[in-house]
């Protein structure tokens, strides 16, 4: 008996053992879209003895999961550049990146600075840029022609037929529809919590007007294919998508400016793979990749020619969009300073709470 | 030897359900309730207090939003025991022996698929340009597609739906144990239908009646995916806030007192609707 299980337990460990050096496995932590079968599947047969595994989030959960492991448990993440500084003071779940393993070059250079000096903490760079969007509004260019910008979301004459998502980007929006700067009131806690009160106000205001709150892109990608919703809040990505089934349907960069965030590479303190990480990033960034990326995605990416390298129907959304003026005013995300986010939420679940 | 070796037996039988409840369901409550005593001063910095259970009294929104939870909660148990009750009755008393396992089968189904895809379901069917609403303008009923989605009625509906099953099979292994002999009986002496039912068959099923509606409202009150997805722009449910303090706002903390909360709530739901009913557990779940 005893030689026999001694057999099995030393079978059993070499198995394990061999398991381990064989195959690494790079656990990638990123939203939905942004790991596509084609790109998985070109990424292995390129590095045959990594394994991809992903696991989709979003900027919230995100930090909510490295936060409960310490930053174990994956071993590349994909923030918004707006979201690591506070995260990695408050919880210290990632670690620096070694930019010498990374193909900078290939980036978009003011992306690039714009992204180091949001994630930089004493000299350390934590995170490089992926791909960018912004929020703003989409509108049924038959129904609703005159939209321009986020205070349209609450104008009587769509009664019943607008939407939005109730999280912090419909604040910020809002503010700057009534004439505020969010951004530079960041700085300035009481500042800050005064203009959530006026911007509260006109959100509960707002509240005859929707029709409802959506949750996610398939579910605002109803609404709006349906008819039921013509004007609403949206990320760029999910309007792009929709102007490719109804070209009705178009993307409204406000004109206070869209609001635009950058994803990014930033790698989990508890990381066990970053030889893996440091592939992958440099992979996805090729242009052949970036075009299958961006195909996915919906969004475009931090490379120099990003728009060039989207696909057709995408770029004629985009250009159906933006002109270099609305380019020229995007409203990039500013750091999120600790104990904002905190405010921010008490203001949404008074909006939703009232009546 | 034999002894021990009973011992043993009883030891290793029950081993895994200490486990269970010790790793899954004590300690994890003795977690979230050292989190929720802990305040949050600055970046890193902690104290012990109650000041998390302070906010979450003073802050009207959260009140209302469990006092409402609650009270839609109490509404589905009710209507979940008037629908299932006839159902139960129909499936131990009426449906003959073979067709009994089908259609308790049939209640059993829908609990095969996920909660996100019955929640879909509902929303294909009642939204504006939905299944009910534009069948109904194709048959001249309505003249304009009407939404019957993102209210406090679709949120019944579908949590209704979704917990009626663990109303009913407590009720139907109670009222299969009933003997037919007493309903003659009843009969017999005289009494009319309301007062067999209310004399006989209400007291005999009480314990199912009592399961099923701890079981229902348990459910109820922390059923997330439901009330999210059907409710609308004034629909807030206690879970979704409990979400949003951990997940939003990384608050922990707060997150944690609200769990709390919701849990003494709940519990105490229960314990007046005994008193009230004037049932306790001993006489009704736990009855020989």
């Amino acid at each position: 008996m005893k030689p026999t299980f001694r057999a099995l337990l030393a079978g059993t460990a070499m198995v394990l053992a061999g398991g381990t050096a064989n195959a690494e496995t790079l656990r990638l932590l990123t939203w939905g879209g942004y790991a596509p079968e084609d790109v998985i599947a070109a990424f292995e047969a390129e590095y045959p003895d990594i394994d991809v595994e992903v696991t989709l989030s979003n900027n919230e959960e995100m930090i909510a999961k490295l936060r409960a492991t310490g930053g174990t448990g994956f071993d590349l993440a994909q923030p918004s550049h707006d979201r690591v500084y506070a995260a990695q003071l408050e919880y210290n779940i990632y670690k620096p990146l070694d930019l010498s393993q990374i193909n900078t070059d290939a980036m978009t250079p003011n992306l690039l600075e714009g992204v180091k000096a949001n994630t930089t903490i004493e000299g350390e760079v934590y995170s490089v840029p992926h791909q960018w969007g912004t929020s703003g509004v989409m509108a049924n260019m038959k129904e609703a022609p005159e939209v321009a910008g986020w205070n349209d979301l609450c104008d009587e004459q769509y009664a019943g037929r607008t939407s939005m998502r109730l999280r912090r980007t419909i604040l910020l929006g809002t503010a700057y529809g009534m004439g505020m700067d969010p951004f530079a009131l960041y700085a300035d806690p009481e500042g800050y919590q005064d203009m959530l009160d006026q911007v509260t106000e006109k959100l509960i205001a707002c509240k005859s007007v929707i029709k409802t709150y959506w949750s996610g892109g398939d579910d605002l990608s109803a609404l709006m294919l349906s008819g039921e919703v013509v004007v609403s809040e949206t990320w760029d990505s999910t309007a792009f998508k929709l102007y490719g089934e109804n070209p009705d349907i178009v993307f409204v960069p406000p004109e206070t400016g869209a609001l635009a965030w950058i994803d990014t590479f930033t790698i989990p303190r508890g990381g066990e793979a970053d030889d893996a990480a440091y592939k992958w990033i440099n992979f996805v960034l090729r242009p052949e990749i970036t075009k299958m990326m961006s195909a996915s995605t919906g969004a475009i990416a931090a490379v120099p020619n990003g728009i060039d390298l989207m696909p057709d129907d995408k770029k004629a959304a985009i250009s159906a969009a933006f002109d270099q003026e609305d380019l020229d005013n995007l409203k990039f995300f500013a750091n999120i300073p600790p104990g904002i986010e905190d405010m921010e939420g008490l203001a949404l679940e008074r909006i939703k709470a009232a009546n | 030897m034999s002894r021990d070796a009973g011992r043993l037996s009883l030891i290793l039988l029950f081993t895994p359900f200490a486990l269970w409840i010790l790793l899954l369901i004590i300690l994890p409550q003795i977690g979230i309730g050292y989190v929720s005593i802990r305040e949050k001063v600055g970046i890193n910095t902690y104290e012990y207090g109650f000041k998390n259970y302070f906010d979450f009294i003073t802050e009207p929104v959260y009140r209302n939003t469990l006092l409402r939870t609650a009270w839609m909660s109490i509404l589905v148990t009710a209507l979940a025991l008037v629908i299932g009750f006839p159902i139960a009755w129909y499936i131990a008393k009426i449906a003959r022996e073979r067709s009994r396992a089908a259609l308790f089968l049939m209640c059993l189904i829908p609990l095969w698929v996920s909660d996100l895809v019955r929640a879909y379901g509902w929303i294909v069917l009642l939204r504006e340009t939905g299944v009910i609403s534009m069948t109904l303008v194709k048959w001249g009923i309505i003249s304009q597609p009407i939404e019957m989605l993102y209210n406090d009625m679709t949120v019944i509906i579908g949590l209704v739906y979704t917990v009626i099953l663990f109303m009913i099979v407590p009720l139907v292994s109670t009222l299969q144990g009933m003997d037919d002999a007493l309903l003659e009986a009843g009969y017999n002496l005289g009494g009319s239908r309301v007062t067999v039912f209310r004399r006989i068959i209400v007291p005999y099923a009480m314990p199912g009646i009592v399961a099923g509606c701890i079981i229902t409202f348990m459910l109820t009150a922390g059923s997330y995916l439901t009330p999210i997805l059907l409710g609308g722009k004034n629909s807030s449910w206690f879970t979704e806030q409990i979400y949003n303090q951990f997940i939003t706002r990384y608050n922990w903390e707060s997150g944690s007192a609200f769990g709390v909360s919701l849990l003494v709530f709940t519990s105490f739901v229960v314990w007046a609707g005994l008193r009230l009913t004037g049932q306790s557990l001993a006489t009704t779940v736990a009855k020989e």
